[in-house]
């Protein structure tokens, strides 16, 4: 939590600061959902992202050093620079990819389950999405297809209330987003996303269902993004109200108060902090150094057969 | 050899590759009862069972991105379309997913599946059921286009689509299911890329795909009788096309005609006739030509669909003006 918070809140200044290009979307202010669901997942289970995807990623284990050199569009980036923030993505550590758009990610993941049946393996398969992507066509359709072929996906939509720059309140038919997958047939239960405690406890229990064959789940858990849906959008049209209650609520503070409930000592998360700190530090200065891509790499990967030359 | 038809022979090739690699599996809507729109699928849900013959809900964009997501989970997906028109209802998993997911991951990971999508003209069904959008796929970094013309194509070039780690668009063409031909099951895949030589000739080269091939080797009869000796190249894979193939006919023969059923603006005749001009330039007698489809809508009307047909007689007309 403490690294996905570090590592945001730097790429989101250094977006701003003009030392990266492109979108970089900040999840300061989520990564309670990420920590609390990945933490119950092994390495072989499958987890696939949005464009929102840099706490997912770390949460399931990618190595940081190598997501800054992907932000920096560096050689040694985890996609050798040729993805950027929008397309992190693992796949030694079951990490799917982060996407650039809507809801593709959640047809991305259904399709990862449907070859975890066929291949008689047992994964679960995460799909984290924001709460704009539920109004998408594909994201609704994947729904009534993991219920129709009972496969071993929870759905965890991450309801920071906005739709990039619209309250996705006001467009939005219908009783609500669990309403939504309840009439898929999908069990689905809310809760506070910012509350590290009930994510774990929530996903330990629907990631042990799927992973037992019980077919899909569906946990939407409410969140607020500090920033705007991009680094350079100051999110100007939200209360700054809004905000600050936000902020009272942020997730850090909230774990490391119910850390000190169980005898962990707050220098110990100060430590931990300056740990975090540290590793960012390294992986800034690495990316900075690291050298771009070599030309050829442009044609690399684009295809087998009729690759370009 | 055994005579079947061009959906028989595709029928054959992927049961063969099912029998061949337990990841193969397909998806896409009406496979199981009555073995898909031209039969193409018949019997095969029966045999390998629905986990592996998946009859699915009327949802494209699912159907592509599970087949997507599948495909870079260790398995070979074979995604049904239907009709090339509705694989446009699933173009963003073709051409934002499919077609880069390779690529912007930096390569640590292929997508090898199998894109069906019939095309073309086929008994009054219309501008939503009747486009020829190979064009489109050809543009797309990333992707692999095959289009074959006979039945014994259908076979070796759908296991080789099967076969293939790239996203491969595979164009059967809806006026060709039931055209009957030799089809030798023992063989193996074709080589992805190939043109074949459907005639040999010497005064013109005739490029095509497709259903057009047919039309293109009638033509080429008729020309023989008026004096003029059409080679036809059948290009079987639009993506990557055998160049080599092209341009060496056109060395030889000093004449390129491109004859196909999409719009002709924009349409991949377009590309070909370019890179004639630019790379056999002093090779050419005339200039090159295109026989395609006017830039509208498919009629319903059956006079009116015919105007977007180039027939044989609109061939030899073009060959006779170019070689006269």
């Amino acid at each position: 939590m403490l690294l996905i918070r570090a590592f945001d809140q730097y790429a989101g200044q250094a977006r701003r600061d003009g030392k990266l290009r492109g979108s970089v979307h900040s999840y300061v202010g989520e990564e309670a959902i990420a920590t609390g669901v990945c933490g119950n997942l092994r390495r072989t289970d499958y987890i696939s992202s949005y464009h929102r995807g840099h706490g997912h990623c770390l949460a399931k284990g990618a190595d940081p050093g190598a997501m800054m050199k992907e932000l920096y569009g560096r050689a040694g980036g985890v996609c050798g620079g040729k993805g950027g923030s929008m397309h992190v993505a693992d796949f030694s550590l079951g990490i799917l990819g982060a996407n650039g758009v809507v809801a593709d990610g959640v047809t991305i993941a259904v399709g990862a389950a449907q070859a975890v049946k066929l291949r008689g393996e047992e994964r679960a398969v995460v799909a984290f999405f924001g709460d704009g992507a539920m109004n998408r066509g594909p994201m609704l359709e994947a729904l009534n297809w993991a219920r129709v072929f009972d496969l071993p996906v929870l759905f965890v939509c991450e309801d920071n209330l906005y739709s990039d720059r619209t309250r996705t309140g006001s467009v939005t038919g219908g009783p609500g987003i669990v309403a939504r997958a309840s009439a898929f047939g999908i069990p689905a239960e809310t809760i506070d996303g910012n509350d590290l405690v009930a994510v774990e406890r929530a996903a330990s229990r629907l990631i042990r269902q799927v992973q037992e064959g019980h077919g899909p789940s569906f946990l939407h858990a409410t969140t607020y993004r500090w920033h705007g849906h991009l680094a350079l959008d100051q999110g100007l049209y939200r209360d700054p109200d809004e905000l600050a209650r936000w902020k009272t609520l942020d997730p850090l503070p909230r774990a490391a108060a119910w850390l000190t409930t169980r005898g962990i000592p707050a220098s110990a998360l100060d430590e931990d902090q300056a740990v975090a700190a540290a590793r960012i530090a390294q992986a800034v200065a690495a990316a900075e150094s690291a050298p771009w891509p070599e030309p050829l790499m442009l044609f690399k990967d684009v295809q087998d057969v009729g690759a370009p030359s | 050899m055994t005579v079947m038809t061009y959906a028989q022979a595709a029928l054959t090739a992927l049961r063969q590759e099912m029998e061949r690699d337990a990841t193969v599996w397909v998806l896409g809507e009406d496979l199981g009862p009555e073995g898909g729109v031209a039969g193409q699928y018949l019997g095969l849900q029966q045999r390998f069972g629905r986990q592996r013959i998946v009859d699915t809900p009327i949802s494209e964009s699912t159907i592509m991105g599970a087949a997507i997501g599948a495909a870079i989970c260790g398995t070979r997906p074979v995604v049904e379309l239907r009709y090339a028109d509705f694989a446009i209802c699933a173009a963003d998993e073709i051409v934002n997913q499919a077609a880069k997911i390779r690529y912007m991951l930096g390569g640590q990971v292929r997508v090898p599946a199998v894109i069906r999508q019939p095309m073309g003209l086929r008994d009054g069904m219309a501008a939503q059921h009747s486009q020829s959008t190979e064009a489109w796929w050809i543009h797309v970094p990333g992707l692999v286009v095959v289009a074959p013309a006979t039945p014994a194509d259908n076979h070796a070039l759908l296991k080789a689509a099967i076969r293939c780690d790239d996203p491969v668009v595979y164009m059967e063409h809806k006026e060709l299911w039931t055209v009957a031909g030799e089809v030798d099951e023992a063989a193996g895949p074709a080589e992805l890329g190939r043109a074949r030589t459907a005639r040999a000739g010497t005064d013109i080269t005739l490029v095509t795909w497709s259903s057009m091939v047919s039309v293109c080797l009638a033509a080429a009869q008729k020309l023989a009788a008026a004096g003029c000796n059409a080679e036809v190249i059948d290009l079987r894979t639009l993506w990557p096309w055998d160049r080599a193939a092209v341009f060496a006919s056109v060395a030889k023969t000093g004449r390129l005609l491109v004859a196909h059923q999409a719009v002709r603006a924009a349409g991949f005749g377009a590309e070909i006739v370019a890179e004639a001009a630019e790379h056999l330039f002093d090779k050419l007698k005339t200039p090159p030509r295109r026989l395609a489809a006017p830039r509208v809508p498919v009629p319903f009307a059956e006079p009116l669909e015919a105007l977007c047909r180039v027939a044989d007689d609109d061939i030899v007309a073009a060959a006779l003006e170019m070689t006269r």
